[in-house]
C-alpha cells in the first residue's frame, strides 16, 4: 500500500527532476562551433579510401551519378534526398554529425550554413572546373568568389501562364497580384519564403532582402489583398494544374514552367524585375571525406553532369560552354534556357535574412492563415 | 463483475522480483525519452532562440506573451475546429460501422476488422495525393458529378478538404475501441430492452451509448489528437489556404529557426489536451462503476 | 436478407470510403506516362523501375528496421508497463504519463526528441528513431493489454500461487499466455504505426538514412509519380499477404492447442 504510493510518487519526482535539469542545462548555452582552422586539403589523397554521402532534391542529378563519379575518381558514393532548403538546414544545424559529406542548398541557405560555422571552405586546387563557370555565377550576392558554395543551377522567378487562356500575355506582378475578375481562383503562388513576398516586394518597387518594417508591413497588405484571388498556394504541384487548365497563372522558378510538357505554357520575369536565385553545393565541415566530396564537386560541375542537368532539369547551367550549347539547342522550345547571365544580373540577388526570417515566416503565417 | 478487477483491492502475491522487474525498465524509458523531451520544450518555450536554431541566453516570456496573440489563437481555434469536425464525422460515420461488425457472424469479423485497417498499410502521403487526384477540378469526383449533370465543385484546397482529408486518415482508430467496447457488451441486455418495448433510438441513448463510453471517448481521442497536431494534411489539401497549428510549429522550427516559440505553440496546444484528456479520465473512471 | 444488408450498410460506406483513394493509387501506379494525375495509357513500367531505385530500397531497408525494433521494445516494455500500471501503481498521475505519448501531439515528442538528442549527443540513425517510435508504441501496448489484463479472471493465477510456484513462474506460464491476444494485437499496431510514421520520423532520422516516409515526402518535390504508387501498392500486396498468413497460423496455432489438450 505505502509503498506502492511512494512508487507513484517517486515517478513523479524523477520526472520533475529531469524537467529542471533540462532547463539549466538548456540555459547553459547552446552548442559551441570550434573555429580553429583546419588543416589545409591534400590533392594526392587516394580517393578510393573516401566514400562521401550527397542530400540532394530527388531527381536533381542524374541517376547514374553516383556510378559515373565511382568510375572517375574511385571514391565511392551514397545519395540521400530532403524535400526542402529547411529540412536540410535544419538537421545540419541540429549538432552532432549529420552523416552527410555534401549537401545542395539554395545559395542563402549556404550562406546560413556558414554563418553558422558549419561549412568547409571551397578549395580552388581540387575544383579546377570553376574555371569553365560564367564570371557572373561566381559572384553571387551570397557567397561572392564561391567561399563556401559552388553553383549548380541558377535562374530567376516569374510567371507561368497560359498563353491560350488568358486574353494578353502579363507583364507585370500586378497581372497575377490583382487578377482580372475572369483569372480569379485560377492563380497560384508559391508559399516558400523569401518567393512568398517576392511578387509584392517588387511591386511594390522593393528589394526582395528588405529588412524594412514599413516596406514589410505594405508587401504584407498587398498579400492580404491578393490572398482571396488566389487558388492557393502550391510549390510543387503547378505545372500540372497549367496543364490541366486549372490554373490560368501562377508564380514559378524559371525551368519549371518546361515540365508541363505542354506548349501553350509559358514564362515570363514581368518587368518590375525579380530575383536571381542558384541552388549550390556545400561540403560539411564534419565531414571525413573532405578531399572526395571537393572531388564529386568539380564532377558535377563538368559538362557531363552540367549537360544532364540542363537537358533533364532544363534550368539554366552556371557552365559556360554546356550553357551557350543548351541555349543554341534548347532555347527555342525553352525560352528560360536562352537567357544570358547578363539577364539573369538584372535579378536581385537572394541573400540570407538572418533574424529577418522570422518575420517573412510571420508575414507567411498572417497570409496563408487569413 | 468480480471484485477482484476493481482497481482498490491489493493483488496479494505478486514478488517484490516481478513487481520491479515490470516496473523499473517501462518506467526509466518513459522517463528519458519522454518526460525529459517534454520538460526540455517547456524549458525552451522560455528561452530565447540561438541565432541557428537551438536555444540561447536569457529566460523570457515574450514566447508565451506572442502565442497568446490573437493570430495565433485563430490559428489555434481554426486547428481545434478541423480536427473537432473529423471527430464527429469519423464517430458519424465508424460507429454504426463498429456496431456492423459486430453484427456479423463471428468468424467475419476479424476480417471485417483487418479490412480497415489494411488502408493504413499504404503509406499516409500516397493515400492524401490519392485524394488530390479524386478531389481537383479536373477530378474524378467532378467527373462523377458531370455525369449526374451537376456542376463542379471546387473542394479541393478549402477546409472540407482537409476536414475530409483528416476523417479519412484517422478514421480506422475511432473504428477499432468502439469495436472493442461493442464487444464487451451484454447482447442479452439489447435484447431484454426490445423485449420490453425500447426503439432504437432509445436503445442506443440509454444502453448502447454509456456503456460503450469509454470506447467511443478513446476513439475520439484518438481521432482528435493527431488531427490536431497534423501538418501534412493541410499541407497537400488545404493549399495553404488553412493554416494549423501543426503547420505553424513545424515552420518555426524549421523555417523561421525560431525553437523557443515553436515550444511555446506546442505548449498551447499540450494544455488543450491536457484538459481533454483529464475530462476523458473522469468519464472513464464514471463509466468503469457502471460496471462496463 | 434486406435487414442484414441494410444493418451492414454503414459497413460499406465504411469500406468504399477508405478504398476510394486506395483504387485510385493502384489504378495509377500502371499509368503509363509519369503523371499521377492524369491517365494516358496502361504500362507496367514502374513496377520493375522499383526494385532499381536505391532511395526507395534503401528507405524500406531502414523503415523495416525500425519496425521491427520499435515492435519488439515496445511490446516487451509495453506488456511490463501494463502489468505495472493494473496492478502495482494505481494512480492518476502514472495513467496520464503512460497515456501521454498516445495523447500529446507528435510534433512535439519529435521536437523534444530532437532537442534531447542535441543536447546529450545522440548521434541521429535508425537507431534513434526506433527509440522515439518506441515511446508511443509503449502506450498503445500498455494500453491495449491494460484492457485484457483487467478483463482477466486472477483465480488462475491465485491457483498457481496457491499449487507452490514462485511469482515469475507464474508470471511466464499463467499471465503471459493469458494476455497473449492482447500482446500479439499491440505489437501489430505498434508495428503498424512504426511503419507508417512520418512526423517523429522526420524529425530524428539521420538525413543519410530516412525512412520510406521521409524517402516518399521527400520524392514528392516533382509530385507523385507512378513509381511512388506502384511501391504503396506492391506494400499494401504485402501486408495483405502477411496478415492472411499470421490469420492462417494463429488458426493453426489455436487448433493444435486443442488438440493438443
Amino acid at each position: 500500500m505505502k509503498t506502492q504510493r511512494i512508487s507513484a510518487r517517486r515517478a513523479v519526482v524523477l520526472g520533475i527532476g529531469g524537467a529542471v535539469s533540462a532547463v539549466l542545462l538548456a540555459a547553459c548555452g547552446g552548442g559551441s562551433s570550434g573555429g580553429d582552422s583546419a588543416p589545409s586539403l591534400d590533392p594526392n589523397a587516394d580517393l578510393s579510401k573516401q566514400s562521401i554521402v550527397v542530400s540532394n532534391w530527388d531527381a536533381y542529378m542524374d541517376p547514374d551519378a553516383a556510378l559515373k563519379f565511382t568510375d572517375t575518381t574511385k571514391a565511392n558514393m551514397t545519395v540521400a534526398n530532403h524535400a526542402t532548403n529547411e529540412e536540410i538546414v535544419g538537421k545540419l544545424t541540429a549538432g552532432g554529425d549529420p552523416g552527410i559529406d555534401v549537401a545542395f542548398v539554395s545559395g542563402q541557405y549556404a550562406q546560413a550554413l556558414n554563418d553558422a560555422g558549419l561549412l568547409e571552405p571551397i578549395d580552388p586546387n581540387l575544383v579546377p572546373n570553376l574555371a569553365n563557370l560564367y564570371p557572373e555565377s561566381k559572384n553571387l550576392a551570397f557567397d561572392p568568389g564561391n567561399k563556401f558554395s559552388v553553383p549548380y543551377a541558377w535562374g530567376t522567378t516569374g510567371i507561368c501562364y497560359r498563353e491560350d487562356l488568358v486574353a494578353s500575355p502579363p507583364t507585370s506582378w500586378n497581372d497575377l497580384l490583382n487578377p482580372a475578375p475572369e483569372y480569379e481562383k485560377k492563380t497560384l503562388m508559391l508559399s516558400t519564403q523569401p518567393w512568398l513576398n517576392l511578387p509584392a516586394a517588387k511591386a511594390l518597387g522593393f528589394s526582395a532582402n528588405t529588412t524594412n518594417d514599413g516596406e514589410l508591413e505594405q508587401i504584407k497588405q498587398q498579400l492580404l489583398k491578393t490572398k482571396p484571388t488566389l487558388l492557393g498556394f502550391d510549390d510543387v504541384t503547378f505545372y500540372e494544374r497549367l496543364a490541366s487548365g486549372e490554373v490560368v497563372m501562377a508564380v514559378a522558378w524559371d525551368g519549371w514552367c518546361n515540365y508541363s510538357g505542354d506548349p501553350n505554357v509559358k514564362f515570363v520575369v514581368p518587368s518590375e524585375g525579380a530575383d536571381l536565385w542558384a541552388d549550390t553545393m556545400v561540403v560539411l565541415k564534419s565531414s571525413k571525406n573532405k578531399e572526395a566530396a571537393m572531388a564529386y564537386i568539380n564532377f558535377m560541375i563538368g559538362d557531363e553532369m552540367q549537360g544532364w542537368m540542363t537537358n533533364n532539369i532544363l534550368y539554366k547551367s552556371p557552365n559556360k560552354a554546356v550553357a551557350e550549347k543548351a541555349a543554341a539547342e534548347l532555347g527555342a522550345d525553352y525560352p528560360n534556357i536562352a537567357m544570358t547571365p547578363a539577364d539573369l544580373a538584372k535579378g536581385e540577388g537572394l541573400i540570407d535574412l538572418g533574424e529577418a526570417s522570422k518575420i517573412y515566416q510571420q508575414i507567411a503565417t498572417e497570409v496563408q492563415a487569413s | 463483475m468480480s471484485s477482484a478487477t476493481s482497481r482498490g483491492v491489493r493483488r496479494h502475491g505478486d514478488g517484490p522480483l516481478v513487481r520491479a522487474l515490470a516496473t523499473v525498465p517501462a518506467m526509466t524509458y518513459l522517463v528519458v525519452l519522454m518526460v525529459i523531451p517534454l520538460g526540455l520544450v517547456i524549458a525552451y518555450a522560455f528561452l530565447t532562440a540561438g541565432r541557428f536554431g537551438g536555444v540561447q541566453g536569457p529566460v523570457t516570456l515574450d514566447n508565451v506573451t506572442r502565442m497568446l496573440e490573437p493570430l495565433y489563437r485563430e490559428v489555434l481555434a481554426s486547428s481545434v475546429f478541423n480536427a473537432g469536425a473529423a471527430t464527429l464525422i469519423a464517430f458519424a460515420i465508424g460507429f454504426p460501422a463498429a456496431l456492423a461488425i459486430t453484427r456479423l457472424p463471428s468468424h467475419w469479423q476479424t476480417a471485417a476488422l483487418i479490412a480497415v485497417v489494411l488502408p493504413f498499410w499504404t503509406n499516409f502521403l500516397i493515400r492524401t495525393y490519392a485524394w488530390i487526384i479524386l478531389l481537383n477540378r479536373e477530378g474524378l469526383l467532378n467527373d462523377g458529378l458531370a455525369l449526374a449533370g451537376l456542376g463542379p465543385i471546387d473542394f479541393l484546397y478549402t477546409r472540407q478538404a482537409v476536414i475530409l482529408g483528416l476523417t479519412y486518415a484517422y478514421i480506422p482508430l475511432m473504428v477499432l475501441p468502439i469495436y472493442a467496447s461493442l464487444q464487451r457488451l451484454d447482447p442479452q441486455l439489447l435484447e431484454a430492452a426490445q423485449n420490453l418495448g425500447a426503439g432504437a433510438w432509445r436503445r442506443f441513448r440509454t444502453i448502447l451509448l454509456p456503456l460503450t463510453l469509454p470506447g467511443i471517448i478513446t476513439g475520439c481521442l484518438f481521432v482528435f489528437i493527431p488531427s490536431l497536431g497534423n501538418f501534412v494534411i493541410p499541407e497537400l489539401l488545404g493549399g495553404g489556404n488553412s493554416q494549423m497549428i501543426g503547420n505553424l510549429i513545424r515552420d518555426q522550427f524549421l523555417k523561421s529557426r525560431d525553437w523557443p516559440f515553436g515550444s511555446a505553440l506546442s505548449l498551447m496546444v499540450l494544455a488543450l489536451l491536457i484538459i481533454i484528456v483529464m475530462f476523458q479520465a473522469s468519464a472513464a473512471r464514471r463509466t468503469r462503476r457502471w460496471g462496463a | 436478407m434486406m435487414t442484414r444488408t441494410l444493418r451492414s450498410a454503414p459497413l460499406w460506406l465504411l469500406y468504399a470510403f477508405l478504398y476510394l483513394p486506395i483504387l485510385v493509387v493502384i489504378g495509377m501506379s500502371f499509368n503509363a506516362n509519369d503523371s499521377a494525375y492524369r491517365w494516358t495509357g496502361f504500362s507496367l513500367q514502374w513496377y520493375p523501375a522499383l526494385l532499381g531505385d536505391a532511395e526507395i530500397m534503401g528507405g524500406l531497408r531502414t523503415t523495416l528496421i525500425v519496425a521491427v525494433g520499435t515492435t519488439v521494445i515496445s511490446v516487451v516494455l509495453g506488456t511490463l508497463l501494463a502489468m505495472a500500471l493494473e496492478r502495482y501503481l494505481p494512480s492518476r498521475a502514472l495513467d496520464a504519463a503512460a497515456a501521454a505519448p498516445a495523447v500529446m501531439p507528435d510534433i512535439m515528442l519529435a521536437i523534444g526528441l530532437l532537442a534531447f538528442y542535441t543536447l546529450v549527443g545522440i548521434a541521429l540513425s535508425p537507431v534513434s528513431v526506433i527509440l522515439a517510435h518506441s515511446v508511443f508504441g509503449i502506450a498503445f501496448v500498455a494500453a491495449v493489454v491494460r484492457v485484457r489484463l483487467a478483463g482477466m479472471d486472477p483465480s488462475l493465477e491465485e491457483a498457481s500461487r496457491d499449487l507452490g510456484a514462485s511469482s515469475v513462474k507464474t508470471f511466464w506460464s499463467v499471465t503471459l499466455p493469458g494476455m497473449r491476444p492482447a500482446i500479439i494485437a499491440g505489437a501489430l499496431l505498434a508495428f503498424t504505426l512504426s511503419l507508417d510514421e512520418f512526423t517523429v520520423a522526420f524529425f530524428t532520422a539521420s538525413p543519410a538514412e530516412p525512412t520510406l516516409p521521409i524517402v516518399i515526402y521527400s520524392s514528392v518535390r516533382f509530385g507523385v509519380t507512378p513509381q511512388i504508387n506502384a511501391l504503396a501498392t506492391l506494400l499494401l500486396l504485402v501486408s495483405f499477404i502477411a496478415v492472411i498468413l499470421a490469420q492462417r497460423a494463429s488458426r493453426l496455432g489455436d487448433s493444435l492447442r486443442r488438440e493438443g489438450k
